[in-house]
């Protein structure tokens, strides 16, 4: 059984000069007519289905309608058309720190997003500490949540959301939180939940995060489903090629001529850098005017690069 | 509907929770100043306006009391009720709650203040020696309907709000109309009993003669006051719930 079977999923949007609108305004543009309101379809015809344990990337440039569709997966959004059914228990993390209240405490914000997530008091009383140290926070607990760094706001979001032990998690641009040594941190706990065999769905525009934990790939472009498939690093190398090129892959043959072409640039890319060390490696030795800089660029050399020192490459270039 | 209030409690006592810190740590008074504030107005209107309404009217302050008590509660409810939906926003666009839990909250706090505000009334009865009779216990019907009232009229008007964000100007201005046409410190009796009919009308003014005759008059209000009362609450919540069910969606697209 399918833990999430999107069939034919459309979502209908309605932008126009509704929005933040008075009465006052809504009833004058009625009346010279100026009123318009346009629709226009976030997602069109998506299907796609896992299963327990699968971990699927949405890729996709802005505007490709890849946070509508996680909002129809966790309930916030009803298909306009089409047909959404999840299983089990789901804990979406759709823009982590929105939703916080600046006046209150970092605590009463810990529980009030924890009760938003779904979990029971008892549990966050057993955890809220465990929350806090992950976060790095404990000497804040009682500070107004306005007066916290935008650094160790994501922290404190994407601590609560790490406890999740859910059937269904989706993590929507949350996997770049805090500075380094967090980030590194946060990843590892990522990959525990994810180890735990729970079904994911994560939208990333980091390439090689995809690469690194989905086994499927969804591909959207303005709305239109381009590929879902488990061929996850062909239709990266593709994805990654179509961001330079945008040229829209129509059929599997321009999927594998872009992932060619990736491949091909990145070889490239791979000898232009050889060769500018190379180089750079030469002027060195050139501009060494006593031994003993000689020396040391060898020692480098023959640390580093021994390829370098390959008689190959010197014939090469002579 | 209850089977999902039971399921996100602990989000409901949370929310409840934030919305009473918010309003009152805020102001230096806290609670003390949500007493304070009815009373300061019933003192007010009782200066003023004793003279000129009050002199044929028994017990006046507690008459006006009755009215600003119940009035003061309605408006309260339903003007952050109102804003229940759009200062949320951030909340149900991300996560999937069910939209009427932020009402509720406000209503729950806006019966606190009530509640408080009614022990006051105690004192004040028992200052102008009215004796309190087993009838007293009929209060209760009145304010289960009118709390399912401001439910409704809560409902309408936060999904207004999401669609004009002028509503609260207007609704303003509709809630000082709305005072004046409750009787609440005049007595109808100046009127024609044509005209007296029509007053009955307005819900407020229904529930709030029904405080009156029960606690000033010490009598039973008849069963077509019992039934209007618990009609207005009726109509407003199917109203309400109705609102709710179909815009449930589009909320969505307008925040």
């Amino acid at each position: 059984m399918s833990i999430i079977q999107a069939k034919n999923v459309s979502i209908r949007y309605i932008t126009g000069d509704f929005k933040d609108i008075g009465l006052k305004e809504y009833v004058i543009k009625k009346i010279t007519r100026k009123y318009k309101v346009k629709e226009f379809w976030a997602d069109k015809d998506v299907s796609f289905s896992l299963e327990q344990g699968d971990m699927l990337g949405i890729i996709g440039s802005n505007g490709a309608g890849k946070s509508t569709l996680l909002k129809a997966v966790s309930g916030i959004m009803i298909p306009t058309k089409g047909h959404m059914e999840t299983h089990g228990t789901i804990a979406a993390l759709l823009e982590l720190t929105s939703g916080f209240d600046k006046d209150m405490t970092v605590k009463e914000n810990t529980y009030l997003r924890g009760a938003m997530l779904g979990y029971t008091r008892e549990f966050m009383d057993e955890k809220y500490s465990e929350i806090i140290a992950f976060a790095e926070l404990e000497e804040f607990e009682d500070r107004a949540y306005k007066q916290l760094s935008s650094g160790m706001k994501s922290r404190l979001a994407f601590s609560i959301a790490c406890l999740v032990k859910p059937d269904i998690i989706i993590l929507d641009e949350v996997l770049s939180v805090g500075d380094g040594a967090f980030r590194k941190k946060s990843g590892n706990k990522m990959k525990e939940i994810l180890a735990t065999g729970v079904t994911g769905i994560i939208v990333s525009h980091s390439i090689p995060q995809i690469r690194d934990m989905c086994n499927k790939i969804l591909w959207l472009d303005h709305g239109n489903q381009i590929a879902f498939t488990e061929e996850v690093q062909l239709y990266c190398d593709a994805y990654e090629e179509f961001l330079l090129t945008k040229k829209l892959p129509k059929t599997k043959d321009d999927i594998f001529a872009l992932a060619q072409a990736h491949d091909e640039r990145l070889e490239q890319e791979r000898l232009e850098k050889q060769l500018k060390e190379q180089k750079r490696i030469e002027k060195v030795l050139e501009q060494g005017t006593s031994d003993a800089a000689i020396d040391a660029a060898l020692n480098v050399i023959r640390k580093n690069r021994p390829e370098l020192l390959n008689p190959e490459i010197f014939s090469e270039n002579k | 509907m209850f089977k999902k209030l039971r399921e996100n409690k602990f989000l409901f006592e949370e929310l409840v929770k934030r919305d009473f810190k918010k309003k009152y740590t805020r102001t230096v008074l806290g609670v003390f100043w949500s007493l304070l504030s009815p009373l300061l107005q019933l003192l007010v209107m009782s200066l003023v306006f004793k003279q000129f309404f009050g002199r044929n009217t028994p017990h006046y302050t507690i008459y006006l009391f009755c009215g600003t008590l119940l009035f003061n509660w309605y408006k309260e409810a339903t003007k952050g009720g109102m804003a229940a939906l759009v200062s949320n926003a951030n909340i149900f666009t991300k996560v999937n709650v069910p939209k009427y839990l932020f009402l509720l909250s406000k209503n729950i706090q806006a019966f606190i203040n009530f509640i408080l505000t009614l022990v006051i009334f105690a004192i004040f009865l028992a200052f102008d020696k009215i004796v309190p009779t087993w009838r007293f216990v009929l209060l209760i019907y009145p304010i289960i309907c009118l709390i399912f009232f401001n439910i409704g009229v809560g409902m309408v008007l936060s999904a207004l709000n999401v669609f004009f964000r002028d509503i609260a100007y207007l609704y303003d201005i509709f809630c000082m109309l709305l005072s004046y046409l409750s009787a609440i410190f005049y007595s109808i009796d100046r009127f024609d009993e044509s005209v007296q009919r029509y007053f009955m009308l307005n819900p407020m003014y229904c529930y709030i003669s029904y405080f009156r005759e029960v606690v000033i008059d010490a009598s039973i209000p008849g069963p077509y006051h019992h039934a209007l009362c618990a009609g207005f609450a009726l109509v407003m919540i199917i109203i309400g719930a109705w609102t709710y069910r179909h815009y449930n969606q589009k909320f969505l697209y307008y925040l």
